[in-house]
């Protein structure tokens, strides 16, 4: 076991960012933890940093006590590097001297700078570079080497790609998963971009409010999400009304469907939850299951406003090449992949917007 | 805290003072017509005077950053020029070009000349920052250029407009060369006057109680007005430079204008120093040399310890803003609005009371350059720290390095040309001090100031010349640097 939080919580005056947070990181593991904007996430690893001290709750690493209610060790004791949003490179040193800043002198030191330098991918001829005449990108690949020159036990990731162009931002993910994955490093993301969050780590913890809702795999956490808020933070989710059949199906708009993940807590009006990637628009048929009432190009998709037959309506987008065409007014059958996830009922729209 | 409580000396002199006295000495040394006559002149002076550096000051920017003036890369400089001549530089220039001139009259041109680059600069600086767009926005929606100005530009040079004249107000109060000069009295000029007769006696504290309190009266004015009051560009918009209004037939008028302004306000002065530089000869120009030297000893010492002085309540105020911060950094800035005189008087009665031994010591001097420049330092030290991201530190820390060696590795380093550029603006400043040099040096002191005084104040006006070249230049790097500062705004 690398880290331990338990019943981490932090108040600033009487407002409480984090309640009673509490994981474990295995060595070596890679955690994203993805959180709206003002959920606590970058409370939560500033508190793992050493920035911040908890309020109450403990901090553990490799068994050593880093905070609780008697103890704070510092930041700078506690082997843990810290990647910020921005990068955070000290603009009046160079590459090389960002990245050897936290070794001692020692003839190893140039070394290691080398060894971190070819880890995240960078080209030696940037180490004479001030950071102004990095990319985005490299000022990243740059901070993330600093963080690892030290070897330190975790690393912290603080939304280190949101800063960057969308083409970027993809680009540099990869090169630091691979360096990550390299090094062998233990590592926590936070991140409000739940593709980042699903896509960076071996485990997903889902923190909203100041409080842990969710954590585990990333496809168990995306495909059978705890509550509807979770199912709905991590991507496009489709609620339908549903019942209950008692022989592990429900029967929805879409006709009876297999259910997945049981989490309505029994009683046979529930919500059913599914994600737009499960449906299958086919071209205009006779009879069909739902009626274009509007079709409107967007891009590469064409945006299909539907009418179930019991009234339900959905907005759902198909790819403007898949060899059909779809007038308003006309019908279209709708085909259901995978099962659905029952949630208990709640009041809910009759009409969705799904990508 | 040790040094907010330093800094509440001349407070606490002035509230001494008057208690010390009591009513009815107070009364019998305030209630008299020579202290009616010192008010008449003082508050005449600053009610005509900040009203007519804030036309000349808003007009001259609003001509070179809005119209097609021509030459007006040239004018934005030129107007500026009069601030490398300290006000009783200028006063010198008048005074042996002119000697009839004196009285309100004459302190009134001389110090509006003076002192009009004082809300031209704020102003040029707003004018550079103004979004466009508003003023783009009101000409769609018809106004002419002039009501553009009127109902868009000017409410926003408002916090401009009461800043530089709040500065210009507190000078005039403070200013004691430039009116002795021309012989017209004010409250300043007067506590050097009774100082000089009784030295630190009851007429000097009582005149010295009016000046505070007619300073205080200034500060609640400029706070009752500004209010509120805050302008923040909406949205980030795309930057490009505003369009310009066209004067057309105005031009040559406006041309003339601004030519008999800069030559009234610089080239007068300036040319009559080079006149009597001329007239100077080899005896004249021997003490300048250990005058420069004493002066910049005083000046160095003086721009160290408010740096030191300025560090922490800086960065108390930039890292951790809170109620606490705002009364320490509200403390120095009332402490530094009181006139150099006060300043003097509170010292030379401190030191004579509490520690008689640093009574007209260098320390002394020093420690007035520090109450008396101390916000010079404080703006470019806090916005120095303000620039530097917290989170560089933090990531030192991460890295395994302490809080301290952070930020002796991280955070000083980046600090280096704020503290720089602070301490030029206080030495700078302090190398033209006049007043409390005068009642505070060590006896034997020749600075650049009191030795320019020395000659000037007995009518030796070449030995006086190369003392003015030497203040000029003295003036000009820390002109330089605020103009750049200005000029460093893009618009947009």
């Amino acid at each position: 076991m690398t880290l331990q939080l338990s019943d981490v919580s932090k108040s600033f005056g009487a407002t409480t960012v984090l309640e009673a947070v509490g994981f474990e990181v295995e060595r070596g593991t890679r955690l994203a933890i993805v959180g709206a904007s003002g959920s606590g996430k970058s409370t939560l690893l500033r508190i793992i940093a050493g920035f911040e001290e908890p309020t109450t709750g403990s901090v553990g690493l490799e068994g050593r006590r880093l905070a609780d209610s008697t103890t704070n060790v510092g930041a700078h004791r506690r082997g843990i590097g810290y990647v910020a949003q921005d990068g955070a490179l000290f603009p009046h040193l160079t590459v090389r001297g960002n990245i050897a800043f936290g070794l001692r002198r020692s003839p190893s030191r140039e070394k290691r700078v080398h060894e971190v330098m070819e880890l995240t991918s960078l080209d030696p001829e940037l180490l004479e570079r001030y950071p102004h005449q990095l990319s985005g990108g490299q000022q990243q690949r740059v901070a993330l080497a600093r963080a690892l020159a030290p070897a330190p036990t975790v690393i912290l990731l603080d939304e280190p790609f949101s800063a960057l162009d969308t083409g970027l931002r993809a680009h540099t993910r990869e090169a630091m998963v691979a360096a990550l994955e390299r090094s062998g490093v233990t590592t926590i993301l936070v991140t409000h971009d739940q593709e980042e969050a699903l896509s960076f780590g071996h485990q997903l913890a889902v923190i909203s409010g100041g409080r842990l809702v969710q954590a585990g795999p990333p496809s168990e956490v995306f495909d059978a999400p705890l509550s509807a808020e979770v199912a709905e933070f991590l991507g496009a989710a489709l609620f339908l009304p549903a019942r209950t059949t008692g022989s592990g199906q429900a029967v929805c708009a879409f006709g009876e469907l297999d259910v997945r993940h049981d989490l309505s807590n029994g009683g046979q009006a529930v919500r059913a939850m599914l994600r737009p990637s499960q449906l299958h628009v086919g071209g205009p048929t006779g009879e069909g299951d739902a009626r274009v009432t509007a079709a409107r190009q967007n891009g590469s998709t064409v945006e299909l406003d539907l009418s179930l037959h019991d009234g339900f309506a959905l907005t759902h987008r198909v790819p403007l090449y898949d060899g059909h065409r779809f007038p308003a007014g006309c019908a279209v059958s709708v085909r259901v992949d995978g099962g659905v996830v029952l949630y208990a009922a709640a009041a809910t729209s009759d009409r969705a917007g799904t990508r | 805290m040790l040094f907010a409580a330093a800094a509440l000396i001349p407070l606490g002199y002035v509230m001494l003072a008057a208690f010390d006295m009591g009513w009815a000495q107070f009364a019998e040394l305030v209630f008299r017509p020579r202290v009616g006559e010192l008010l008449t002149n003082t508050v005449l002076l600053v009610l005509l005077g900040v009203p007519f550096t804030v036309i000349l000051g808003v007009g001259g920017a609003w001509l070179v950053e809005r119209t097609d003036l021509p030459a007006r890369r040239v004018f934005a400089v030129l107007l500026v020029v009069p601030l490398t001549i300290p006000a009783f530089v200028a006063s010198y220039g008048w005074a042996s070009a002119i000697p009839s001139i004196h009285g309100l009259g004459g302190g009134l041109l001389v110090a509006t000349l003076a002192y009009y680059p004082l809300v031209y600069l704020p102003a040029l600086a707003t004018l550079r920052g103004l979004d466009p767009a508003l003023e783009e926005s009101a000409r769609s929606l018809g106004m002419n250029g002039w009501r553009v100005f009127i109902r868009v530009v000017l409410p926003q040079l408002r916090l401009a407009m009461l800043g530089g004249g709040l500065v210009v107000a507190l000078h005039l109060l403070a200013e004691y060369g430039a009116f002795a000069f021309l012989r017209f009295e004010t409250f300043t000029t007067a506590i050097v006057v009774a100082y000089q007769a009784t030295f630190a006696g009851p007429n000097a504290a009582a005149l010295g109680v009016v000046l505070a309190g007619l300073c205080f009266v200034v500060l609640v004015i400029e706070a009752a007005a500004r209010g509120r009051l805050r302008y923040a560009r909406v949205g980030s918009g795309t930057p490009h430079p505003a369009s310009r209004v066209a004067l057309g037939r105005a031009t040559p008028f406006v041309v003339a204008a601004l030519v008999v302004l800069v030559g009234a306000a610089a080239a007068v002065p300036l040319t009559n120093v080079a006149r009597w530089l001329f007239a100077t000869d080899a005896a004249d120009w021997q003490p300048l040399l250990g005058a420069t030297w004493q002066t910049v000893l005083l000046s160095v010492a003086g721009a160290l310890a408010a740096i030191v002085v300025a560090l922490p309540i800086a960065w108390i105020s930039a890292r951790y803003p809170g109620r606490t911060a705002r009364a320490l950094e509200g403390t120095y800035y009332v402490a530094s609005s009181l006139p150099a005189i006060i300043v003097a008087l509170a010292l030379v009665t401190f030191t004579l009371r509490v520690i008689p031994v640093m009574y007209q010591t260098v320390a002394t001097v020093v420690a007035a350059y520090v109450l008396i420049f101390l916000p010079r330092a404080l703006v470019s030290v806090r916005a120095g720290i303000a620039q530097i991201p917290e989170n560089l530190e933090e990531v030192a820390r991460s890295l395994g390095v302490s809080p301290l060696v952070a930020k002796g590795r991280v955070t000083m380093p980046l600090l280096v040309p704020s503290l720089a550029a602070g301490a030029a603006l206080v030495a700078l400043g302090a190398a033209n001090e006049l007043t409390a040099t005068l009642l505070l040096a060590p006896t034997g002191t020749r600075t650049v100031a009191t030795g320019f005084w020395a000659a000037a104040s007995a009518i030796e006006y070449a030995a006086a010349a190369p003392y003015a070249l030497t203040l000029v230049l003295l003036s000009v790097p820390a002109v330089v640097l605020m103009f750049a500062q200005v000029k460093a705004r893009r618009s947009g």
